[in-house]
């Protein structure tokens, strides 16, 4: 019986010996890549996520998206609508139609690429913009916000192929519809006539994702298990470029730490960079295992700042908002903390942007100037190092983050030192993402500093965050993203003016004047730009960050193998 | 008999009717709803969208409203659809239960098999070298952080040796390829779990060794295994049958830490992520799995100890 037993054990581990021989090697012609989110939809047009917009870039392809030189370009399209070209002619908006103020509207004549066809054979044609359009349209389709569609007025159809769209306002990006993502109308149609309001439960792309007629880009989804993993496959009618992968699988690994340690064991090959490690895990990974990887770090459009709560009396003070600046060594931050590559951000644009503005006031650390100017605004008078005022009041703020976000709480260590060294007492009290940007930012209750992060296009309009229409309340359903309860009427006109003005040179005037009040009443305190961390194998080519929305792998048919 | 397991479900179902009510407010009491999330992530969207939106979701209605309609829903088998997914809460999470019953089951059974033996070795030779190692042993597992565990074993076995992957889940295509997902997750949780039950154990039959019983059976001049395997064992599982009962209520509750740090799509993470996330369906529905689990465990409990000790009885 002994005997038999050991057989018994000794051939059990016989076959886990077979099958423990390491992770398999993946194949040449796979890509393995690591991601730390999975998304909560792949329908095009619902609740966009950076997940989603990373998978969907190897499966889909938008009309128009902005490159990595940040200009706009025609991925689906064949060329961008211009005035110029006579693709793009200004004309007056039907009666009863606001549109942006002037009574102008624009017709746009879009022309979808030739042979682009669905996965299933079914050309792309204006069917399927009609039907997106519809969907889009409908009250209860479940896409998120409509403006995109209210601002688009009708679309005439020319042929298959070309349609004009009548936009209700000409903006300075009325070529850009980026957003206007296709829907196969020969799968969606039949799904959304028969129920629209249950549309968002039953649309093919949740619920039948390895359906090969909702892919349209180099590869189409061939496996979805929500939460763990995507497999793609080649995308035998895709009309571009051929991709260097047949197979690309993308594990979702929340733990950045077990996404290391897959990557080290050979699980899988690269960390994206969109959805990866954090910079300082970067910088970590770097110093241990660097000379096996090759790492890029890319800082871009995600703007981490202060928001600061203007109807507080102490914060309503301008000189008190720029001695809290003044007294912070941002650049000490950036050095130390994050090796220089995350640059101090001096404004909410960009030094990357075309607009950017270099010589608005810059608030370098200056202690003393931050003592005076305290000094000036009455908190003169200190107490167990804290200023006080002449009624005895302490300088005490309230300074909130996300808890548990490990970066942004060891920055708010050092900023709340720094401050308290200028005499200024600030009491962290954290609070969960949920929590702190469900209620607290998003319904104005914090009541002095809240640092959080914004993601953004280029040459993106402020409107939502500072314009004075934008502050949330209750009456308005807590819309808009104006936290900070910033109010300036030159600004509200150099916002609204902005996004209509066509002439490139006055625009960049108007610019800077938006960033030059944003540089002197300080609404918001900025800190620095993030950085995304991409952490590839030695034998990856051809891949180039964007450093703004678009996701890298909108152009993965330019990624390839050297060497492997 | 009969009538006491008809009266216990019957209380088990009105627990579950309550607890389905009050996890429903907790959820709905939680700050920010759905849409306020959205509204967050998308600066367009305008107060009638938000408008729009809830009216969709059902969420400008009264909480009340809203629970008598997913009830009634329920009732008919009826779950709803989850607001992360986009797919319905039975396609979610029925296939996530089947993992972490995989996962835990396994898990527990290995510490059975490892603490039942080792607990009561250990009681027979008290304060001996062995004890002392077992004991040791059995501490070092109950202290040891599950998530640094979790990452020692990643780095050990899949890092520097090579030999299992990581983190993730097979592909359902090859059993032993399969299995090897398993291994590291298995071992954190069989390693978290064990050492608790070997002092339970361990206490329970050092309780039961002192009883004139097995003096009496020692008299009668039984051997030590004898003595162990029909005295001792049946009395002092009593006492550890409440322990595992409590353990069961885990195996539909899933392991958040060990499940996030394996990337293994249990019920832990899956009902972390549906409360964090607003998915109101999935985390009712999986709250109340785990709910009616503790609750039917306790039940197999207290119906084992009439089978371990035939002089407790109900009526």
């Amino acid at each position: 019986m002994r005997k038999l037993l050991l057989a018994v054990v000794l051939a059990f581990a016989g076959s886990l010996t077979t099958a423990f021989t390491g992770p398999p090697a993946a194949a040449a012609e796979e890509l393995r890549i690591g991601i730390s989110q999975y998304p909560t939809t792949l329908h095009p047009s619902r609740e966009a996520s950076v997940a989603k917009s990373y998978i969907m870039s190897m499966t889909q392809r938008p009309m128009t998206v902005y490159d990595h030189e940040w200009q706009l370009i025609c991925m689906l399209c064949i060329e961008l609508p211009s005035i110029e070209a006579g693709t793009a002619v200004p004309e007056d908006l039907p009666e009863g139609v606001e549109g942006a103020g002037d009574g102008k509207g624009i017709a746009l004549t879009y022309t979808i690429q030739p042979e682009a066809t669905w996965g299933d054979g079914t050309p792309i044609t204006t069917r399927d913009v009609l039907f997106t359009y519809k969907v889009g349209r409908h009250e209860k389709s479940g896409v998120g916000s409509l403006e995109l569609y209210r601002r688009i007025l009708s679309i005439d159809v020319i042929d298959d192929k070309t349609f004009v769209m009548h936009v209700d306002r000409i903006s300075f990006e009325y070529a850009a519809i980026n957003d206007f993502r296709l829907l196969p109308a020969h799968i969606e149609e039949p799904i959304f006539d028969t129920a629209p309001e249950d549309y968002r439960n039953r649309t093919a792309f949740d619920n039948d994702p390895t359906n090969p007629g909702l892919a349209f880009g180099p590869y189409r989804i061939v496996e979805a298990i929500p939460g763990s993993r995507v497999v793609l496959e080649r995308n035998e009618t895709w009309w571009g470029k051929p991709p260097a992968f047949d197979r690309i699988t993308l594990l979702t690994i929340e733990k950045t730490t077990a996404l290391e340690a897959n990557l080290l064991s050979g699980n899988i090959d690269m960390i994206a960079g969109e959805l990866g490690l954090t910079l300082d895990q970067a910088l970590a990974f770097e110093k241990r295992n660097g000379e096996d990887y090759q790492i890029i770090y890319e800082p871009g459009l995600l703007y981490e700042h202060i928001d600061l709560m203007l109807e507080n009396p102490i914060l309503q003070d301008k000189r008190v908002r720029q001695a809290l600046v003044y007294a912070i060594d941002r650049e000490a931050i950036s050095e130390r903390l994050f090796e220089g590559r995350q640059p101090v951000a001096h404004s909410g644009v960009s030094p990357l942007d075309w607009v950017y503005y270099p010589d608005i006031k810059r608030y370098s650390y200056d202690s003393q100037k931050a003592g005076a100017l305290l000094d000036e605004a009455g908190w003169s008078e200190m107490r167990d190092g804290v200023r006080h005022n002449a009624a005895g009041e302490p300088l005490r703020l309230e300074f909130m983050t996300t808890a548990g976000n490990r970066i942004r709480e060891l920055v708010q260590q050092v900023l709340q030192s720094q401050w308290k060294q200028a005499g200024i007492d600030m009491r962290v009290r954290n609070e969960p993402p949920r929590a702190f940007f469900g209620e607290t930012v998003h319904h104005r209750r914090f009541t002095g500093l809240a640092m959080f992060a914004w993601g953004k296009g280029p040459e993106h309009v402020p409107r939502t965050t500072l314009h004075s229409e934008e502050i949330p309340t209750e009456e308005n359903g807590w819309s808009g993203q104006n936290y900070t309860g910033f109010r300036n009427a030159e600004m509200d006109e150099l916002i609204e003016a902005i996004g209509v003005e066509l002439d490139r040179p006055t625009r960049k005037e108007m610019w800077a004047r938006v960033q030059q009040i944003y540089a002197e009443e300080v609404p918001v305190i900025s800190l620095y730009w993030r950085a995304n961390a991409y952490v590839l194998p030695k034998w990856l080519k051809g891949l180039r960050p964007t450093g703004q929305m678009a996701s890298s792998s909108l152009w993965i048919e330019d990624w390839t193998v050297e060497g492997r | 008999m009969l009538s006491y397991l008809a009266r216990r479900l019957t209380e088990s179902m009105l627990v579950l009717a309550i607890m389905s009510f009050v996890i429903f407010a907790l959820l709905g009491l939680m700050p920010g709803d759905p849409i306020d999330i959205m509204i967050f992530s998308d600066p367009e969207m305008t107060p009638e969208d938000a408008a729009r939106l809830r009216a969709l979701y059902g969420l400008d209605r009264p909480i009340t409203d809203r629970y008598l309609t997913w009830l009634g829903a329920a009732l008919q088998g009826e779950f709803g659809y989850s607001r992360l997914y986009n797919q319905p809460t039975m396609d979610i999470l029925l296939p996530r239960l089947g993992n972490t019953i995989v996962l835990m089951g396994l898990s527990l059974f290995l510490a059975l098999l490892i603490a039942l033996p080792a607990g009561i070795y250990a009681a027979t030779r008290p304060q001996s070298l062995t004890d002392h190692a077992i004991n040791l042993l059995a501490f070092a597992g109950i202290s040891v952080p599950p998530f640094w565990l979790a990452i020692l074993l990643i780095i050990l076995f899949a890092v520097t040796l090579g030999w299992l992957p990581a983190g993730g889940m097979g592909d359902g295509r090859d059993f032993w390829s399969d299995l090897r997902f398993l291994v590291l997750p298995v071992l954190a949780l069989t390693i978290a779990t064990v050492g608790g039950i070997i002092r339970f154990m361990r206490a329970a039959a050092i309780e039961a060794l002192r009883q004139d019983y097995v003096r009496t059976a020692r008299a009668k001049g039984l051997s030590g295994r004898q003595i162990v395997v029909g005295h001792v064992l049946r009395n002092a599982m009593i006492p550890v049958a409440t322990i595992l009962a409590l353990q069961m209520g885990n195996l539909f509750s899933g392991a958040l830490i060990t499940e996030t740090i394996f990337a293994y799509l249990g019920m832990g993470k899956t009902i972390y992520d549906s409360v964090v996330g607003n998915d109101y369906n999935v985390a009712l529905v999986g709250l109340l799995f785990a709910t009616l689990t503790t609750l039917l465990a306790n039940l197999l409990a207290d119906l084992a100890y009439t089978w371990l000790d035939p002089r407790i009885s109900y009526q």
